[in-house]
């Protein structure tokens, strides 16, 4: 592959970096007007050129071949790179379906924060969608437990969304590289009505020919970046200098330890047990899920140079950060049969 | 490490050999040994082997890979895993494709976007069925470099011996199968001898080890070198100001300024502008993702293919190709499935399978039907002309899926040889003035009304009424007859079923083209197939072709019998009649139904009652 560019970009301009202490609002600005200044792809390596191409052409798939698509954000790193390809992919036209957001009500502030700055600025049209009936029921993930709280909160959740809107077809953010049942599933992934996976049973998926063909009620779930890694994302950030969520970069934050675990406390409804004090400690969060869920790790990467550095220096898998996951045995996969994404 | 240094190049290669052969300790050994086993990774990979391992003390690197609940109760791994490791030469993408002889299916899906094929073979048991089976998918899918891992090697007595044995038995029936290399090397996956680096225990081997093989061949990519294709995906308009057709550029290149022609209608364009998000390019290779705008307002929609106009595809409607069955429902030839070349899916069945392929020593079998993980080569034919190069020049215009139209599932894979029509060559002449034109000129819609029922059901009575009457309001209208028409175009026809296929075939094409000069056609035919008839209706536009089934019991036909001809069939002088010695397939859903014993005038108004507003 090769590209002569023949406007837009200019040359020699000052590489975008984001910290935690960024203005939120200046950055997504900067990003949404894509002018000259921005990188218009010309510090993306070959390997990084083909997995966006390869990403383009299944987004365009699923829109050619799908009535109904909506595209499941959940405003971490993997979901924001998606949403930039999907401005690639169908410029220049705003991407033709709408955003939904399964809100557990235990998101980070800053992850709202950011979700809102972006999609005003973009011009996208989001669906936040609540599980009401959860709520009612006061499933929370510090009296619920972890399992619980996923499962009635994120996974009933998203299904009492996706059958609202009546969608067939549904883009995530998942990665082969993440997990081993996740290795597994093909790029078009079928769905019975009721939004399970049966992985025993999964069309064969030959060359670039992705059949989206599904009966009423059923769908197809669709992983545009299926083929791209860790390393790839946060290369491609850095390439495409995309802003991301603050709590991604190393910061002072109030911190408790349990266990092996760091939790960040983002507000006053999560109790401190007797023994427990919270500490001042530099961390960021390689992974987002819900708070408390999600784990932050001691770090001092302040930038995306220093997170891709330092990624590539891991011995830990980015899942590791997640209670949810190891909570049980094989219990992704369980989840998955189940319809989580 | 993970680093993924710049401009480093990708390369997709496949596992594949027996149950138990090791693929899965292989690729465990390979990440194992490129430490990209992360420590939580390793902590639950160590769990895992003592609860299902099966290697005693050690770590059971299959388990690494084998990720599925099922496959480690089973110990086998039942579907294609897509594994990442990056050295600091290459990236690669590893499909581990399943062993177990139900799962082929599989295999050749994880060989379709391979450019290597690792055979496992195990040193003491030599060469299997599914050896030699994964080797012939493999050739068939187009991968063109193989290397023959002979694996096991620590639990042979002389391993020499054996892997001479195993190279010399195995190149006895690869060599047919034209592959560029094979490349034979002995290895222990699970102690990692000659995987990454060399083994002490085979000093008689000179060869690279697997991982610097891997990371040193050349599998050049054939794609940018070939003419030039543009599948269109989705054609772009997100206002009135622009009109871009989105695809990927499937081989080839294409420069602004570059003449392009729309394979299947033979219109020709010029390309003005080559858009991206990251700004307009002045060309574009093989696999880059682009949205082009043309200088002319053509007709293109998603599934036509954009091509060089010096070096265009072939464009048929009738194919030969290999095909590999995935469905547990056998391959039926006759019905009708959706097929998917490109961004295009039309209609199609297998109008023979010329044979089946013998995995045991790859020679042809005669065969009626495929059933699930078999392999064949059969001709297809579509309800309108695809637009195609065949897989050995091109991978990504030559490949095909069949869709089973009950449950949408994908049923086959296919791979085209050749086009079987002359009409490949004879590319589309566009002309100026079309079908709509010589209508308006005529004042008239036009369309074809078939009538189709038992011989002596009243067919030709109504239609020559219904001829007269349209005559008379001023339309201009062409009845054809069966009878008429087997005395010129069809003389050389008999009654068989095959004649008879092909008999209603030319009648449609001779209809077709009456309805593109703007007329009304009467048809007048048996047509005892429904097959048949839905052919025809799928030659013209939909709302232009309108069934008339003319329903009169045969009781009634035999006592009209107006040609003698059920006097005959029924002293058996005649064969194969329909009705008597041939079936009659009943329309199910006809436009219009009409009950053939009633009188033909009162027939022939219900018709004209029908019909005529849709003809003004």
């Amino acid at each position: 592959m090769s590209y002569t560019v023949l406007s837009k970009a200019s040359s020699g301009a000052t590489p975008f970096r984001q910290t935690a202490n960024t203005d939120l609002a200046t950055a997504i600005a900067r990003y949404a007007a894509a002018g000259p200044e921005t990188p218009h792809g010309r510090y993306l390596t070959p390997h990084l050129r083909r997995l966006e191409a390869e990403s383009i052409e299944i987004m365009r798939e699923v829109v050619a071949q799908c009535a109904n698509p909506v595209f499941l954000y959940s405003i971490g790193k993997d979901s924001t790179v998606m949403l930039h390809l999907a401005r690639k992919a169908f410029f220049p036209g705003l991407p033709p379906f709408p955003f939904l957001h399964i809100a557990t009500t235990w998101d980070f502030q800053d992850m709202i924060r950011y979700r809102d700055l972006l999609v005003k600025a973009l011009g996208i049209r989001l669906i936040v969608h609540t599980n009401q009936d959860g709520l009612d029921r006061g499933i929370n993930p510090i009296a619920s437990g972890p399992t619980v709280h996923a499962q009635v909160m994120s996974t009933e959740g998203l299904k009492q969304a996706l059958d609202l809107g009546g969608y067939d077809a549904a883009f995530g953010g998942g990665r082969r590289d993440e997990e081993a049942s996740r290795a597994k599933e093909r790029i078009f992934s079928f769905r019975t009505p009721q939004h399970t996976w049966d992985p025993r049973n999964q069309r064969p998926e030959l060359w670039n020919l992705y059949n989206g063909r599904v009966a009423r009620g059923e769908s197809i779930r669709v992983f545009p970046i299926s083929n791209w890694t860790e390393a790839d994302i946060w290369s491609y950030i850095r390439a495409e200098e995309i802003p991301v969520v603050p709590l991604y970069f190393a910061a002072t934050r109030p911190i408790v330890v349990r266990g092996a675990t760091l939790i960040m406390q983002d507000d006053e409804r999560m109790p401190l047990e007797p023994q427990e004090r919270l500490v001042q400690m530099q961390v960021r969060f390689r992974t987002l899920g819900c708070y408390p869920l999600t784990g932050a790790m001691e770090s001092s990467s302040e930038t995306v140079d220093a997170i891709v550095d330092e990624m590539l220096a891991s011995t830990k898998s980015e899942r590791q950060g997640r209670l949810i996951d190891h909570d049980e045995t094989a219990s992704m996969e369980r989840k998955k049969r189940e319809g989580y994404f | 490490m993970l680093a993924r240094p710049q401009a480093k190049t990708l390369l997709r290669f496949i596992t594949c050999g027996s149950v138990d052969d090791g693929k899965s300790t292989l690729i465990g050994r390979l990440l194992y040994d490129t430490k990209l086993i992360f420590d939580d990774q390793l902590a639950s990979l160590e769990r895992a082997s003592r609860r299902h391992g099966t290697t005693g003390e050690d770590v059971d690197l299959a388990l690494l890979v084998d990720g599925l609940e099922a496959e480690r109760q089973q110990g086998i791994t039942i579907d294609v895993a897509y594994r990442f490791f990056t050295t600091p030469a290459r990236s690669f993408i590893v499909a581990d494709t399943p062993g177990h002889e139900q799962y082929t299916r599989n295999m050749a899906t994880g060989a379709s976007t391979a450019d290597l094929a690792i055979i496992l073979i195990d040193a003491r048991k030599g060469l299997l069925p599914q050896t030699r089976r994964h080797t012939k998918i493999c050739s068939l899918l187009g991968i063109r470099h193989v290397v023959v891992a002979v694996n096991k090697i620590d639990l042979v007595d002389d391993p020499e011996l054996a892997f001479a044995e195993i190279v010399d038995h195995y190149s006895e029936f690869s060599t047919a199968l034209g592959f560029a290399s094979v490349v034979p090397i002995p290895v222990s996956a699970r102690f990692g001898d000659n995987v990454t680096s060399s083994s002490q225990r085979t000093p008689w081997y000179e060869g690279p080890t697997l991982l610097n093989y891997l990371e040193a061949v050349d599998v050049a990519d054939e794609a940018s070198s070939a003419s030039f294709r543009f599948p269109v995906q989705w054609v772009n308009r997100p206002n009135l100001d622009f009109r871009g057709f989105a695809g990927t550029v499937a081989s080839g290149a294409v420069a602004v300024g570059d003449p392009v022609v729309v394979a299947a209608s033979g219109k020709t364009s010029v390309v003005e502008r080559i858009v991206t998000y990251d700004g307009d390019l002045s060309h574009a290779n093989a696999g880059t993702a682009v949205t082009l705008v043309l200088a002319d307002e053509v007709d293109i929609t998603r599934g036509d293919v954009l091509a060089a106009p010096r070096d265009r595809p072939e464009v048929a409607d009738q194919f030969a190709a290999h095909l590999v069955w995935m469905s547990e429902d056998e391959m039926l030839p006759g019905r009708s499935y959706l097929l998917m070349c490109g961004t295009r899916t039309v209609p199609a069945r297998i109008t023979s399978l010329k044979h089946r392929i013998d995995i045991h020593d790859l020679s042809e079998k005669s065969a009626k039907t495929l059933e699930l993980n078999s392999i064949g080569a059969c001709n297809i034919a579509t309800d309108s002309p695809l637009v195609f190069d065949p897989y050995g020049e091109n991978r990504r215009t030559g490949a095909f899926i069949l869709i089973d139209r009950s449950n949408n599932t994908t049923a086959g894979a296919g791979m085209i040889d050749f086009g079987l029509r002359r009409a490949s060559n004879i590319h589309r002449q566009a002309h100026s003035i079309g079908k709509a034109d010589r209508a308006t000129a005529l004042h008239q819609k036009p369309g074809i009304l078939w009538f189709t029922g038992l011989s002596g059901s009243g067919k030709s009575t109504i239609a020559d009424l219904v001829e007269r009457e349209l005559h008379r309001r001023g339309l201009h209208a062409m009845l054809l007859d069966g009878d008429n028409l087997r005395h010129g175009l069809n003389h050389d026809l008999g009654f068989t079923d095959a004649d008879r296929v092909e008999n209603i075939r030319r009648v449609g094409e001779v209809a077709k083209l009456m309805v593109d000069a703007g007329l009304v056609v009467i048809c007048c035919f048996i047509s005892p197939f429904a097959a048949e008839r839905e052919l025809v209706r799928g030659m013209v536009a939909e709302g232009e072709f309108t069934e008339i089934f003319v329903d009169t019991p045969i009781e009634e036909c035999i006592r009209r019998d107006p040609k003698g001809l059920y006097r005959k069939a029924q002293a058996g002088e005649i064969p194969n009649f329909t009705g008597v010695g041939s079936p009659y397939e009943r329309p199910q859903a006809p436009e219009l139904w009409l009950n053939g014993a009633a009188e033909a005038d009162q027939a022939a108004a219900k018709v004209l009652a029908f019909a005529y507003p849709a003809l003004m």
